[in-house]
């Protein structure tokens, strides 16, 4: 189990206009493994967790779930099919209660038990949205937002969570706090792809990474080599090189 | 509950002067009417809550309910009940296949494509119905047999002699906007609408089916319309092709009032349309040839002291 390959991304492309936004990249995802993806603004890290889910149109390549081409599904029957994105900036429902935020996670399924089981688990994830059941989603902190956030895409019951950018205008406390829930949800079985500009604490705890550029995969490597790589350290995690 | 039935349901109003039972009887035909525009205007305001689309078919919609329920009863020979429960159905299909054949293409289309296109889907319902049903008005009196000729009898409170029909008629609005909160606020689809409301990218990416919701929300908004469109037909009994076109405007204005894109928003700004027309004239009967005018100026006022409505919040462009 732990060598198959979950998602699959073959030579994508995507188009912006004239702008030739991803130039055909390819990455692999390994169950149970944390997957990141770092680069800088404008990389296109955003874009590829948007094609994956065909919220922007691919121009080009394939993209395979499970072995199954989700390349041309539309995405409410990707997302049915066990991908969650959560997406960059949190898009928390601000008009709905944080309950109703989290049963939208759950709205393609029927299995009211399960439901139930994986709001208590959530729930236990982020103790603080429990207190917050009846609030609007709207009135909540940024951090509780993210939370928020990453708790409505379990409810989806996704195999493989993607994350764009959960630490954006995060404290640094709560950073570290979301970093650690990211390996809890691992640990129970769901595979992780982060995106995530800062390069040092997705590295930390990632299995596997790739580096974007301008559109382009330029390096790819363990956690542990990727931190350790001198084109890395410069470029990403600020460290100057004597 | 004698008495015979008043000319095209309105209680006529004895003597000039303005006493209570006369404000009375001005008062409950004002909320009847109210109710009438806002029915109307929650399918504007709905559709503009998640497409940001000022659907202009819609007065037409409403039309349509009436020709259904019409034909109904005289042409399929069905029981007036049946036949109006049948129209409410038809006409919310009519409003989802609007949907799905004119606009549905142009969901990443510019808007204005989208406010164009409902402008030609208006002016292709209007000819339709002058080619399909004719251009002379049809009759919708219950002497002819559209409904029972009770409604029209008339119920004495003290002095005041008010129709059944607008107590029905309020009831009517009332179970309908009752029924309508139950289901934006309580139901799964009713909350899948507010969220698509606000962003329908993320409410894709919670695996809903967004073109279903948006199908959903056409259905209810013309729904809505064909009973407005029916108790509107009982109030001023006839329909031709073009009967659609002042109510329908009028709850577009009523939907502007209260704050577009807000369903409490439009269900107040109908009422406010509907009872003001109503009452200026009852309180200054030489005004009564302007009361097609009052709607614009209630706009013109609200526009200027609270652009977004009365319960409008600011919008923020979508992305």
């Amino acid at each position: 189990m732990s060598n198959q390959t979950v998602l699959k991304i073959q030579d994508m492309h995507v188009h912006y206009g004239n702008i030739h936004a991803l130039k055909g990249i390819s990455i692999d995802v390994k169950a149970g493994q944390i997957v990141t993806l770092i680069g800088a603004n404008g990389a296109g890290k955003t874009t590829t967790l948007q094609a994956i889910t065909n919220l922007v149109r691919k121009s080009g390549g394939k993209v395979f779930f499970n072995d199954y081409d989700i390349t041309h599904t539309s995405t409410h029957q990707i997302v049915n099919s066990g991908i969650a994105l959560v997406p960059e900036g949190r898009r928390i429902f601000p008009n709905l209660t944080v309950y109703e935020n989290l049963m939208m996670g759950a709205y393609a399924r029927k299995d009211t038990e399960s439901i139930r089981k994986d709001l208590d688990w959530v729930l236990t994830l982020f103790p603080r949205l429990k207190e917050r059941l009846k609030q609007l989603g709207g009135t909540l902190s940024g951090g509780e937002q993210q939370m928020l956030a990453v708790a409505r895409g379990l409810m989806t019951r996704p195999k493989l969570l993607m994350l764009d950018e959960p630490s954006l205008g995060l404290a640094p406390l709560l950073v570290r706090e979301v970093f650690q829930i990211i390996q809890k949800i691992r640990e129970e079985g769901v595979t992780i792809l982060l995106v995530e500009q800062n390069a040092l604490a997705a590295l930390k705890i990632a299995d596997y990474g790739y580096v974007l550029e301008t559109g382009k995969i330029v390096m790819q490597d363990t956690g542990q080599n990727l931190l350790s790589s001198d084109n890395v350290r410069k470029a990403y995690l600020g460290v100057a090189i004597a | 509950m004698t008495g015979a039935p008043a000319k095209g349901g309105f209680s006529k109003i004895g003597g000039d002067s303005l006493n209570l039972s006369g404000f009375l009887q001005h008062l409950v035909n004002a909320v009847s009417l109210g109710g009438i525009y806002a029915l109307i205007a929650i399918g504007y305001t709905m559709v503009y809550g998640i497409l940001r689309l000022i659907n202009f078919a819609h007065g037409d919609v409403f039309t349509y309910g009436i020709y259904f329920a019409f034909y109904g009863v005289v042409l399929f020979l069905m029981p007036w009940w049946i036949a109006f429960v049948f129209s409410i159905f038809l006409t919310a299909f009519l409003g989802a296949f609007i949907e799905r054949i004119a606009y549905r293409p142009l969901r990443n289309a510019p808007r204005i494509s989208a406010l164009i296109t409902a402008i030609g889907v208006s002016f292709f319902l209007q000819n339709f119905a002058v080619v399909v049903f004719g251009g002379r008005a049809k009759s919708f009196n219950p002497q002819t047999g559209i409904y029972p000729t009770s409604f029209l009898n008339m119920i004495n409170i003290g002095n005041v002699r008010i129709p059944i029909l607008t107590f029905i008629t309020i009831g009517i609005v009332f179970v309908a906007l009752i029924l309508l909160m139950w289901i934006v606020y309580r139901t799964k689809i009713g909350m899948a609408m507010r969220a698509i409301s606000k962003d329908i990218p993320t409410t894709r990416l919670m695996g809903v089916n967004a073109d279903r919701v948006i199908s959903f929300t056409f259905m209810l908004g013309s729904g809505l319309a064909a009973i407005g469109g029916i108790l509107w037909a009982m109030k001023y009994p006839q329909v031709y092709p073009y009967t659609g076109m002042i109510p329908g405007l009028k709850a577009f204005i009523a939907a502007v009032v209260g704050g577009i894109g807000s369903i409490q928003g439009a269900m107040v700004g109908g009422f406010i349309l509907g009872i003001s027309e109503i009452m200026i004239v009852a309180f200054v009967p030489s005004l009564a040839g302007y009361r097609d005018a009052f709607a614009y100026a209630i706009l013109l006022f609200v526009l200027l002291v609270k652009p977004t409505g009365i319960l409008g919040v600011e919008v923020s462009e979508k992305v």
